[in-house]
């Protein structure tokens, strides 16, 4: 059975406000990097899985990806997906 | 009548709601492991503060999947009262029971401290015995409880009169200062601040009595 590659990139929604990344943007320009206007911060899963085909790997990492990976009411999610 | 708490691998407040409810106030309670299905015999749940499963991806997110949450889903439906402290209010919010979710603190600290609170509805059994606007402080103890929601869900909290307490000075940027909301139904309420740390004269306070009498009333 094939193995697929998928990296889930989840997100605070544009909308919630994300105190790490302000506080990182900040620490940004005390370490002398300027110009920084927009900093947020996610996290990425990254997993492997074997299923018949892609179209089929693809519905199990997104049915993954909203029920458990990322709170829709707060995130959004965006996924990779490829063949090993 | 008995209480139920529920506990988690990281719940650490399971043990001072015991002993506000059945050392202060006299109710039996028993403990709930979260792989236990059988909630038999019980007329109302707590779920609570600490630190579920680590709080492992999102706080609340790992505990949704709990054996002993499948059976409090239909307890809710039947309209067995749920109990949501800190924690709890978080697993809460991502079971679906209420809506929402809570969010990093606007200034990343953790809070701890005695916090003044206000009523917005006394609508449901919780918060019956209190009126619209009377004021009680309880102590909150958080790094994420920040409440988010759209401003669609805002208004239908509004609508349905289920924001039950507000934070007189918002401690952690939530929105619309709201520290507690219900259910429309009014049996399961969540909230960020610490009933059950004021039940015993001895640490202070005992404000947290009414809404822990509530499981019961």
């Amino acid at each position: 059975m094939p193995r697929f590659q998928a990296r889930v990139l989840v997100q605070l929604r544009p909308s919630v406000l994300d105190p790490a990344g302000e506080a990182t943007r900040a620490a940004a320009q005390r370490l002398g990097v300027d110009g920084i206007t927009h900093l947020r911060i996610g996290k990425a899963v990254e997993l492997e899985l074997d299923a018949p085909d892609e179209a089929e790997a693809r519905r199990r990492v997104e049915l993954l990806s909203d029920r458990l990976l990322a709170n829709p009411v707060i995130e959004n999610w965006t996924l990779e997906l490829s063949q090993s | 009548m008995t209480i139920g708490v529920v506990v988690f691998p990281g719940s650490n407040c399971d043990r001072d709601v015991r002993w506000a409810t059945e050392g202060c106030l006299g109710h039996p309670t028993r403990y709930l492991w979260h792989e236990n299905r059988d909630l038999s015999g019980l007329e109302a749940v707590v779920l609570p503060g600490g630190f579920s499963y680590g709080d492992y991806l999102r706080c609340g997110a790992i505990a949704r999947f709990a054996p002993v949450l499948e059976s409090l889903r239909d307890f809710a439906s039947q309209g067995g009262r749920v109990l949501g402290i800190c924690n709890g209010f978080q697993v809460l919010t991502e079971l679906g029971l209420l809506p929402g979710a809570l969010t990093r603190n606007r200034h990343l600290h953790f809070i701890c401290e005695s916090t003044p609170l206000a009523v917005v509805s006394d609508r449901t059994p919780w918060l019956a015995t209190c009126a619209r606007d009377d004021q009680f402080s309880l102590p909150i103890a958080h790094g994420e409880g920040r409440f988010q929601c759209s401003d669609d869900t805002l208004k239908k909290l509004q609508d349905d009169d289920a924001i039950a307490l507000r934070y007189c000075r918002n401690p952690n940027g939530s929105v619309a200062d709201i520290a507690g909301i219900t259910n429309v139904q009014g049996n399961v309420l969540g909230l960020m601040p610490h009933p059950e740390r004021a039940c015993d004269p001895v640490t202070g306070s005992t404000a947290g009595r009414a809404i822990l009498e509530a499981l019961l009333s």
